[in-house]
């Protein structure tokens, strides 16, 4: 399917969008966070927790002073390497149980302390690229079904129940599980440790429960005969580390959006930019695909007024990633089908924005996300409103299809809702997989009117958050009627100025 | 006396579904229908069964009920006071009460989903709804998410708040009735019950599950900012003299 676009406002959009991230990225190169300082950390092979289940990279970044940590945490924690002669891991641990303190080691010097970080970095930096080619050669093996690709969440709160949920998933059809996370820990200033087994909604992002996960993913793989993807959540006060432990535990998407956090999660924007920034360095370089969370802003407005700021987020997001060294097909924009079904023809405002995204996008591994806001109880009509969602996204070519509930409104999803689930969008994908082809919207018509007037829309929004800034802008409540201050938000004594000769080590070897 | 209705009155006819945790089988088809049996249904009739996993198998169950329900002697209450608009709403309160009404909403405990407070106190509302922070006669406080329950007493302490919007979106578990229970005990214990007009919201809430968590209203999926407006202007007391 095609519909006539005006390629010149979307050049113009672009070229808005390079002036909106211009100031952000100078920013971002003049700053650093702790949870960046912490990631270095974790990449160099740091894990495990202190006294109270401090985890180690958060003892060792606290344990500096202001001014030390300006200069950045890799320099004094290459000291301690050079003078101990451990491994990071064995540093670490000794760091967070009080045997060792960096201060103890400032005697070493700096060139030694350098180049003794720099060994570990290339170390660390060949796992993630080893991670990366073994993603890459699985997938040669086992090649995946077309897309959309079968996004399917799972969500006990316990590691083991969501393996074997995910393990069911798969077997139903699914190519993309995602654990959901536990409510609330994109507001914790650390990740915590270990497999878990309680949670609110949600498994903690861990290490452990990433590599657990992983692991059953790929033996179900295996018996499938088809690469079965992994994914979980970046966004929030943590969204480098998370970024590291998922290179290393080869998770295969993270959702990573370069506002959701200051807007939903009520973060720093200063800390979010940042953070997302070094994070998406990272996921470029894992080949790690991220989703953005432009689906927020129609769950929590309404979703025909919002459709100007879902495009302008995708411009934004874009840019950003693009900035991180990110390429078109790792970035996975995102949208959702959340119209009100008592809106006449509101079928066909979907269309048009979900084909305006696939033509703007060409690249991208476009995120459609499903209906929830109207989803209520009659799960009946909750099935029929899902399978128009997946009408849309198969019809338009959405590439990451997150597969829509029928008992959404209701509770997280049993094992039979997500089978429910998984058979309505076979049905459908199958049913009318070439149809998109098929079908020219007629010229001039309703559908292609409706995406003239988002893309227009779009622009106009771009050149003003342009004029006046991405952070007066947010400042302003421009985006999502949400109004935050640059300097208010969780997180923001976590960010720092850089002092000259600030050093972290994976900078040069991710650009 | 009532009983489920599916083509002819009293044949109790109900659906069901459900997953086994084993692989599908015939076996897998008799053991849905003896359990619905076990249930206490008659007429069984396992219309599908077929595996969804390799262990699990999903089943779609049609039976019949011989259980009825005596529907004249129920009493239930509800909330829902008559549909009134923002203007007549601030009129009302203008008239009885004589002062903005401060109204603090929040989500309390870990819960981090403000989608539905955010829905009835933000300015834009919910469904062409204007919401609580536009109206003239209310002063609307949006403590954000993931408050705790001590928090949120001392706040209402502090401000003098009329009115108390408690919310929580996640459910698992039963995570939101222990926080809705302690926000009234807290309540009760610091001698401020009887002060705030006490209500709570999230997408599985109803008025019965309100009432007997000690709320004065409950407010479940699809609630419009009005309809909690209304109950709050209905409920304050007239002012002295």
């Amino acid at each position: 399917m095609q519909i006539q676009i005006d390629r010149k406002a979307v050049a113009r959009c672009r070229k808005s969008a390079a002036a909106i991230a211009d100031p952000v990225q100078a920013f971002v190169e003049r700053h650093s966070t702790v949870s960046v300082e912490r990631s270095i950390l974790r990449l160099l092979g740091v894990d495990g927790v202190g006294p109270g289940d401090t985890p180690a990279p958060n003892i060792i970044v606290e344990s500096l002073d202001a001014s030390e940590l300006a200069a950045g945490v890799a320099i004094p924690f290459g000291r301690a390497l050079v003078e101990t002669g451990l491994a990071p891991r064995e540093l670490g641990e000794r760091l967070a149980n009080g045997g060792a303190e960096l201060a103890q080691f400032s005697g070493v010097s700096k060139e030694a302390a350098r180049s003794a970080i720099a060994a570990s970095a290339r170390d660390a930096f060949d796992r993630v690229l080893a991670r990366h080619g073994e993603r890459n050669d699985l997938m040669h093996q086992m090649p995946q079904l077309p897309a959309p690709l079968l996004y399917m969440i799972v969500a006990s709160g316990n590691i083991y129940e969501d393996r074997t949920a995910a393990v069911a998933a798969a077997e139903a059809g699914a190519q993309i599980i995602a654990v959901i996370r536990s409510t609330g820990q994109s507001l914790l200033d650390f990740v915590p440790y270990g497999p878990t087994t309680e949670g609110f909604g949600g498994t903690y992002a861990t290490q452990a429960n990433f590599a657990i996960v992983r692991e059953a993913l790929d033996e179900a793989s295996r018996r499938l005969g088809r690469y079965v993807m992994l994914t979980n959540y970046a966004s929030g006060l943590c969204m480098p580390e998370i970024a590291a432990m998922a290179a290393l535990e080869r998770l295969d998407m993270l959702l990573n959006d370069s506002m959701y956090g200051i807007l939903f999660r009520d973060i720093n924007m200063k800390r979010t930019f940042v953070d997302q920034h070094f994070s998406r360095k990272l996921n470029a370089a894992s080949g790690i695909i991220i989703n953005t969370g432009e689906d927020n802003y129609l769950t929590t407005a309404d979703a025909v007024e919002q459709a100007p700021a879902v495009l302008a987020s995708q411009f934004i997001n874009e840019e950003l990633a693009h900035r991180a060294g990110m390429p078109d097909r790792q970035i996975g924009l995102g949208d959702a089908y959340e119209i009100d079904p008592n809106l006449e023809d509101g079928f066909l405002l979907e269309v048009a924005q979900a084909q305006l995204a696939r033509q703007i996008f060409p690249d991208a591994p476009l995120k459609y996300m499903p209906p929830t806001k109207h989803m209520t109880g009659d799960i009946f009509k909750g099935h029929l409103i899902d399978a128009m969602f997946n009408l849309t996204s198969v019809m338009t070519g959405q590439t990451i299809h997150l597969c829509g509930i029928l008992t959404e409104a209701i509770h997280t999803p049993f094992l039979g809702d997500r089978a429910l689930s998984l058979d309505n969008a076979r049905y459908i994908m199958r049913t009318a997989r070439h149809f998109g082809d098929e079908v020219i919207p007629k010229p001039g018509g309703r559908i292609e009117r409706r995406a003239a007037d988002v893309l227009g829309e779009c622009e106009v929004l771009l050149e003003r958050v342009a004029a006046r800034g991405l952070m007066a802008s947010i400042e302003a409540g421009v985006f999502a009627d949400v109004k935050r201050s640059p300097d208010g938000g969780r997180g923001f004594d976590g960010v720092f100025e850089r002092a000259p000769g600030y050093w972290n080590p994976f900078e040069e070897l991710l650009s | 006396m009532i009983k489920p209705y599916g083509d002819t009155l009293d044949d109790g006819k109900v659906q069901l579904s459900f997953t086994l945790p084993v692989p599908w089988s015939e076996a897998a088809d008799e053991a849905a229908r003896q359990l619905v049996v076990k249930m206490g249904f008659s007429d069984v009739q396992v219309a599908e069964g077929r595996a969804i996993a390799e262990n699990f198998s999903f089943f779609v169950v049609y039976a019949s009920t011989s259980q009825a329900i005596d529907f004249e002697s129920l009493a239930v209450p509800s909330v829902k006071t008559h549909k009134m608009s923002m203007e007549e709403i601030d009129a009302l309160l203008e008239e009885r009460v004589g002062r903005k009404v401060r109204v603090a909403g929040a989500c309390i405990g870990t819960d981090a989903h403000t989608v539905g407070i955010d829905a009835i106190l933000n300015m834009k509302g919910y469904h062409g709804d204007y919401g609580l922070e536009r109206y003239k006669m209310l002063e609307t406080f949006n403590l954000g998410s993931q408050v705790s329950v001590e928090d949120l007493v001392r706040f209402t302490k502090e401000k003098k708040i009329d009115a108390l919007l408690a919310s929580q979106v996640v459910t698992q578990k039963g995570s939101d009735v222990k926080n809705f229970t302690a926000l009234v005990e807290l309540l009760e214990a610091e001698g401020l019950r009887d002060n705030v007009i006490l209500c709570c919201g999230g997408p599985r809430m109803t008025s019965l599950l309100a009432t007997e968590l000690g709320y004065d209203a409950g407010f479940g999926r699809g609630t419009l900012p009005s309809e909690v407006a209304a109950f709050i202007a209905t409920r304050m007391p007239h002012r002295a003299g």
